[in-house]
């Protein structure tokens, strides 16, 4: 059965408070990104995809996700774990020596979960259409899921990619864009202004719906059904995610500044005061 | 001397071309990818034959290499096909995440590698490939000799679990080695047992290794002469068993001495047997036009190179 919104936001909740611990307990990782695409995560895992018991790398028969912007992999192991892919304890060993849990995700250390390495920007949508693509040869009628950063669309690669998937009609695959307008050195628009994002994935052929809340788990809920009906009509499709970095956790938001810096121990407390446990920690 | 018999001219690229063919027929995991040059890759055939099967890319090489890495994920078996330049150092951050640290089982294979692509010049005549693919972890580095052995490689390598860097060529050049013979990676084959100087030669400069071992014969120098086709991983049972024999040695490649086969040698003598080694590569420059013949002599890229330096090394002996 799947779970209602109370459940959804509790476990939200969760999410955040391993974030947060996870950062901080190593002094460093990604914290704004992943409190900002924390919802997104819960019900794409929880709710939205068809998924199999336990993992294997060809995933046929069931539907797929992949993580192109790696850096927001707090959100992504915390999701992964509490959705039964490893252990919840083993996010104590996040971007620890021999651990499983790498700064940015990988399939090196053998992780269930994970089908690409990710980090270096720019390469996670030709990724997932070539898995789309395999789907159509396998006669697997499931999805590829994929999300990217909004500053991540500088790279040309993903413009090559949103080309190709439009031309040859990968219409199997559900693009998602984390519109936070923030990247390291400040908002989106400072650093390379990118004009219509909209404008542009329609202009290269993709069907584009727009979700106003991102952290909303039932506005994604809604936008990411109504993005589903739009598959198998021979366009791929594109999720906008408006979404907002370090969400969550209020003096996280409305600034870049927590794009890749960690709480220290006051903050942190802080931050977990406005979060408080529904799952129990790891 | 063993005598080897050129049974005509003919391109390794075409090798590729064939080796594909046939894998279209007998495996239906195999998909290949390539970046508009169908006709340069001689992928023609598979194209016609598996049309769902195969993927027109566009002049993308980097969104090839990443769908390629996907097309894994589902079991699929991708060969991707351009010239070595745009297969390497032009998808380098491709290949190094997408590919090699995520163990994808994509194959890359690249024509027109080295100087011997011609007329087109240094932009497209990539003599760093090699080097650039060998050191990445967990990836196979092939660089065949012939039309034989070109098909043969293509054939073996959708068997090996794993990325693989397959260089080959343009030209037309002998064609030498058994039709049909059997291909093991990283197993190097011994063309000719001598006692003098070890030429260990690669990719286009094997047949030239073949041509000045007759030359020295003449001379009364032995040379022992091995095919290295698989560059990483390196057989290096075979060439300490050689060296421990002559006690020198020549490598030969199309491809800068920095980062070649001949560091890849070298490193495999210092380690277990310092002898004397000399060096027939490109002088760390880039390319330039020329016919593939003009540039291999300008390059000091043949039989005649060989045999000077096989002279020479075993005089340090």
């Amino acid at each position: 059965m799947k779970p209602n919104t109370q459940q959804l936001n509790d476990f939200s909740t969760q999410v955040r408070r391993d974030i947060l611990r996870m950062v901080h307990a190593v002094n460093s990782g990604h914290p704004g990104g992943s409190l900002g695409c924390t919802e997104f995560f819960v019900a794409l895992y929880q709710v939205l995809m068809d998924r199999k018991e336990g993992f294997d790398m060809d995933g046929k028969e069931e539907d797929l996700f992949f993580l192109s912007n790696g850096h927001i992999s707090p959100v992504f192991y915390s999701v992964l774990a509490r959705s039964g892919y490893f252990p919840v304890s083993e996010l104590a060993t996040f971007r620890l020596i021999n651990s499983r849990l790498q700064g940015h995700p990988t399939t090196h250390e053998g992780l269930p979960g994970i089908r690409v390495a990710s980090g270096s920007l720019g390469q996670g949508m030709s990724v997932a259409i070539g898995a789309a693509l395999a789907k159509k040869l396998n006669n697997d009628s499931h999805l590829v899921y994929s999300l990217h950063g909004d500053g991540e669309l500088q790279e040309g690669q993903n413009w090559e990619a949103m080309m190709y998937a439009s031309a040859y009609k990968v219409d199997n695959y559900i693009a998602t864009i984390d519109l936070n307008g923030k990247q390291i050195d400040g908002t989106t628009d400072e650093v390379l202004h990118m004009g219509d994002i909209k404008a542009k994935f329609v202009a290269f052929g993709w069907d584009v719906l727009e979700i106003k809340e991102g952290n909303n788990i039932e506005a994604i809920i809604s936008g990411m059904t109504e993005a589903k009906a739009k598959t198998g009509k021979g366009k791929p499709v594109c999720v906008l995610l408006h979404t907002e970095m370090g969400n969550g956790v209020d003096f996280m938001m409305h600034t870049h500044a927590w794009h890749g810096k960690a709480p220290n121990d006051e903050q942190l407390e802080k931050a977990l005061a406005q979060n408080l446990p529904t799952l129990g920690d790891y | 001397m063993k005598k080897y018999i050129n049974t005509g001219n003919k391109d390794t690229r075409s090798g590729f071309g064939a080796g594909l063919t046939e894998l279209g027929q007998k495996n239906e995991k195999v998909v290949a990818l390539c970046a508009d040059l169908i006709g340069s890759l001689k992928m023609d055939d598979f194209k016609k034959n598996h049309p769902e099967r195969f993927f027109q890319i566009g002049i993308a090489e980097a969104n090839m290499i990443g769908i390629a890495a996907g097309l894994t994920i589902g079991g699929k078996i991708p060969f991707t096909g351009t010239f070595a330049n745009f297969s390497t150092g032009r998808v380098y951050d491709q290949i190094r995440q997408s590919v090699a640290y995520s163990d994808k089982n994509v194959k890359i294979c690249a024509s027109h590698a080295g100087l011997t692509l011609g007329e087109d010049g240094a932009t497209h005549q990539i003599l760093e490939d090699i080097g650039l693919m060998k050191m990445l972890p967990g990836m196979t580095v092939i660089n065949t000799c012939d039309y034989n052995q070109t098909k043969a490689a293509t054939l073996a390598i959708a068997d090996h679990h794993g990325p693989v860097y397959l260089r080959f060529g343009r030209p037309s050049v002998a064609n030498f080695t058994p039709e049909n013979g059997e291909f093991v990676i990283g197993k190097a084959v011994m063309l000719n047992e001598g006692t003098d100087v070890t030429i260990i030669a690669t990719g286009h400069l094997v047949w030239e290794a073949l041509l000045a071992a007759e030359k020295l014969e003449e001379k009364g120098i032995s040379a022992e002469v091995i095919n290295i086709h698989t560059i990483k991983p390196l057989d290096e049972e075979a060439i300490l068993k050689s060296v421990a024999k002559t006690g020198c040695v020549v490598t030969a490649e199309e491809h800068n001495i920095l980062g070649g086969l001949g560091e890849s040698v070298a490193r495999t003598l210092s380690l277990n047997n310092p002898v004397p080694q000399e060096y027939v590569a490109v002088q760390d420059s880039f390319g330039e036009s020329g016919t593939p013949a003009q540039l291999m002599e300008k390059y000091q890229l043949n039989s005649q190179a060989i045999i000077a330096k096989a002279e020479k090394v075993i005089n340090r002996k």
